[in-house]
């Protein structure tokens, strides 16, 4: 809590806080009540512009674009969600297990990771997607694959540089096991920057999420993912700009709203800044 | 030494002149109304502890206050050049360097890892003068010469990592002083160096300024160690100077209360050597070694084996405090890692209570090493700093089950207050803490659970003076309401004196001498504690109040004893027994 009143005193944490949580309300709102039936064409009323019925007018089979955007939102988001899961608790649990144990697992472990990291992230995903088929769930576990390296590599780091230090040492010096060290003194010292990178992540997943979607590798139509709606828009731009632009600003504000939060939560997370607010505590 | 310092010549101006200097961060001033003044050639100590304002004097002098601070008030004045109020940026600029130098106290930093030492040290003097390249090169050897390196060629090929913390001072000092600057500013220059290596590098600095007429600000938190090079002392306190005088007057009648508790603090209390009890000591270490190995490509093509401890052996009776001295690298924190099982041993034995702890079944050893606790040199790291104090207490107790959760919570209440810390400290965080309160908690920790040995591995090396003498207090008058055995780690003779009934004398992964205390100090044999004696300056009571106690030592009788060099390490090696277990290492004729 003290550290979310940090970040909303900085100018960038507290735009970006307002602007992801404008993003999560949507979400959440357009899971239970959207002013339309989001998946209810009504050809009768192709590309009508904005009125009090359709605040942002309808698409080409006469869809609520206001609706079709509050459902996306919810079916970006949880996808962009569950995608973290997998890669922040496996990769936890690999990177630090590669860290603090070192060894030939170590060695063997970061050899594949990087070559898998040699590959961007959306083509592995793109191999993936190919194997398990063009579903949510083809989504979530493609990603999810796609980002693990990042996580683990980032947290064998942190276990690395923080195993070294003498209250490791110390612990291990009182008789203490070396799981329980690591579960005690090392891993809550990491979270910091797992915490940093979890927040970027959720961005990148949303843009990839939509990347997907636009090569028709992502959610199936009709359901609506901002990726998707703005894919469908394609072969109608040059005459209705706005049924692209408009899933595009959503993504533009959750990922601007996700990188203003994660800069101020690494601003603040980072040891160093932490080093100078303690000293003027002294 | 004492006798060799000239008489102070005051020749004509000072050529640096501090007038009711004030320096602040925001609103808040950290260093105030202050009055100093240099003279040619002359060298000033400016002491005071962490946060006295000291170092920002220093950096005031180069215009080089960090973000955030100016100088609010008064003026400094160096040579006609107003530093406060400069024509230009640039005058400061061309100052800095050529006319003022800086020494850090860091100088794994202050050197750039990337760049050759040459390199480095042409740098500055391409800037500053017209010299040719080879001018320069033949400068820059000349330098390296006079700071007593050897084969200065082959060095300025070298990176800075290829050089220990003593000798990359003296290449720091060799660059700064290759301009011959007329102004040095050494910010504790030797406080991250040990006592042999810092008495080196102060000697050397003093000559080379002596001998180019510079004048130097030495600040430093250590009274004792500056007190043998400066002619002036300056004392501060939390941004005030509080004392200024000749070194010998204000050692010896200390005007200030302040100086008066730096300078008891410099002396340490009255050694209190803990003998412990007769009969089977309670750890013996058996022809202990330890190898380090640096592996090779990819850890697959061999490597290179460091030999950190060659077959040491030592005993800690019951309740008895014993010391291990020797400077860096000798092996001696090895040693206490290797009794904790930090360090997987190459050879050797540890016995613990009669009981080989390798021999033991592995539940068994677990009982025995949990009997054995570890206070860390540095505080700072020492304590996980996510946890709050009561917690990281409170961990020493995990072992013992037979506490209920509210009998744990008292006895780290009662444990901090027997280390001297408040009860409610049990709710901050290590941050919240200075360098002592810390070491306290570090104690704390150690104690809690009344092991029979505590390992104490430098503790007291990281901290201010003054902190240092108090933080051993507590040590002595723990030891009197527990009675644990105690291995004292430190590089300074004088402080494992202070507690300890026997010491080690450790070079090289080598025992060079081992004896009681008292013996130790009355009759050092070895060349190499005499050495190590006579590093470490400290102040004595005589008639005329303090002064800084003679670094000489009585020749040692001459014994016709060969003794073991510890540089030549294939020598052949044999401790010999002078009785009363007074044991020296000789070098064994074959």
């Amino acid at each position: 809590m003290k550290l979310l009143s940090r970040i909303l005193k900085k100018a960038n944490g507290s735009i970006g806080f307002a602007m992801l949580a404008v993003v999560l309300l949507t979400a959440v709102l357009g899971s239970v009540w959207t002013p339309h039936d989001p998946l209810k064409s009504d050809l009768m009323n192709r590309f009508s512009s904005a009125s009090a019925a359709h605040p942002f007018g309808t698409d080409m089979f006469g869809r609520d674009i206001l609706s079709r955007l509050m459902r996306g939102a919810w079916v970006s988001v949880s996808i962009g969600l569950a995608t973290l899961v997998l890669p922040v608790v496996l990769g936890t649990l690999l990177g630090s297990a590669a860290g603090y144990f070192r060894g030939w697992f170590d060695r063997l472990l970061m050899m594949v990771l990087d070559a898998l990291m040699a590959f961007p992230g959306l083509l592995i995903a793109l191999g993936l997607m190919a194997v398990i088929g063009a579903n949510r769930y083809g989504v979530i576990l493609a990603l999810s694959f796609a980002y693990l390296p990042a996580v683990t590599r980032v947290v064998r780091g942190s276990v690395l540089s923080i195993s070294q230090s003498e209250f490791v040492e110390a612990s291990r010096a009182m008789g203490n096991s070396r799981l329980y060290t690591l579960i005690v003194h090392i891993l809550p010292n990491c979270l910091a920057p797992l915490i940093v990178l979890t927040t970027m992540m959720f961005g990148w997943v949303l843009l990839a999420e939509s990347a997907l979607s636009f090569l028709g590798l992502g959610v199936p139509p009709p359901e609506p993912s901002w990726g998707n709606i703005l894919s469908e828009a394609k072969a109608h731009l040059m005459r209705y700009p706005m049924l692209g632009l408009l899933p595009g600003v959503c993504i533009s504000i959750a990922l601007l709203g996700v990188n203003l939060l994660g800069d101020a939560l690494r601003d603040e997370l980072d040891p160093k800044s932490a080093t100078a607010s303690s000293k003027e505590t002294l | 030494m004492e006798a060799a310092k000239q008489p102070l010549e005051a020749v004509g101006d000072p050529i640096l002149t501090i007038e009711r200097l004030e320096i602040s961060f925001g609103g808040h001033a950290v260093v105030r109304d202050v009055d100093l003044k240099l003279r040619q050639g002359e060298i000033l100590a400016l002491v005071g502890e962490s946060g006295s304002g000291k170092s920002m004097i220093g950096r005031a002098i180069l215009g080089l206050l960090p973000e955030g601070g100016r100088a609010s008030q008064g003026r400094i004045c160096f040579a006609g050049h107003e530093i406060t109020a400069p024509t230009s940026a640039e005058e400061l600029r061309l100052l800095r360097g050529s006319s003022i130098g800086l020494i850090f106290q860091e100088p794994l930093s202050s050197l750039n890892p990337t760049m050759k030492i040459g390199e480095q040290m042409f740098e500055a003097m391409r800037l500053h003068t017209d010299l040719s390249e080879t001018e320069i090169r033949e400068r820059a050897l000349d330098m390296l010469r006079q700071v007593r390196l050897d084969r200065p060629e082959a060095l300025l090929n070298r990176y800075p990592h290829e050089f220990s913390g003593g000798m990359r001072q003296r290449i720091m000092i060799a660059s700064v002083m290759m301009l011959k600057p007329r102004l040095l500013i050494a910010d504790e220059p030797t406080t991250a160096l040990d006592a042999v290596v810092q008495r080196e590098v102060l000697d050397i600095m003093e000559d080379l300024a002596r001998a180019n007429g510079t004048s130097v600000l030495l600040i430093s938190h250590d009274l004792a160690v500056v007190a043998r090079y400066a002619e002036r002392v300056a004392v501060m306190e939390k941004g005030d100077l509080v004392e200024t005088g000749p070194t010998r007057d204000v050692l010896a009648a200390p005007q200030h209360d302040y100086t008066r508790k730096l300078l008891a603090a410099a002396q340490l209390g009255t050694p209190n050597p803990i003998a412990g009890q007769a009969g089977e000591p309670l750890l013996a270490v058996e022809n202990l070694h330890v190898d380090f190995i640096e592996k090779g490509f990819l850890g697959l093509f061999g490597g290179t084996t460091h030999h950190a401890v060659r077959g040491v052996s030592l005993t800690i009776g019951r309740g008895e405090a014993v010391g291990l001295v020797g400077e860096s690298g000798s092996g001696k924190s090895t040693i206490g890692r290797a009794i904790c099982n930090l360090t997987p041993k190459a050879g050797g034995r540890v016995i613990y209570e009669g009981a080989d702890l390798a021999e033991c079944s592995a539940q068994a050893e677990q009982r025995l090493r949990r009997r054995i606790r570890v206070v860390f040199q540095d505080p700072f790291s020492s304590l996980n700093p996510r946890m709050r104090i009561g917690r990281i207490v409170r961990e020493g107790l995990r072992h013992d089950k037979s506490l209920s959760e509210a009998e744990r919570t008292e006895a780290v209440r009662e444990m901090l207050e027997s280390v001297g810390l408040e009860r409610d400290m049990a709710e901050r965080f290590p941050h919240a803490l200075s360098g002592g309160q810390r070491q306290r908690v570090a104690i704390a920790r150690a104690l809690i659970a009344k092991p029979d040995l505590i390992i104490a591995d430098e503790p007291v090396s990281a901290l201010d003076v003054t902190i240092q003498a108090q933080i051993l207090e507590l040590f002595k008058k723990l030891q009197g309401e527990y009675g644990f055995a105690c291995l004292f780690i430190s590089h300074d003779l004088h402080i494992v004196e202070q507690l300890c009934a026997r010491l080690y004398v450790l070079n090289n992964g080598r025992i060079m001498e081992e004896a009681t205390t008292e013996a130790l100090f009355g009759a050092p044999s070895h060349p190499y504690t005499r050495r190590l004696l006579s590093a470490s300056p400290r102040l004595e009571r005589g008639e005329q109040g303090l002064h800084l106690a003679a670094s000489d030592l009585p020749d040692a009788p001459d014994t016709g004893h060969v003794f073991f060099d510890a540089t030549e390490a294939d020598a052949l090696y044999r401790l010999v027994d002078l009785g009363d277990g007074h044991r020296i290492a000789l070098r064994a004729s074959t």
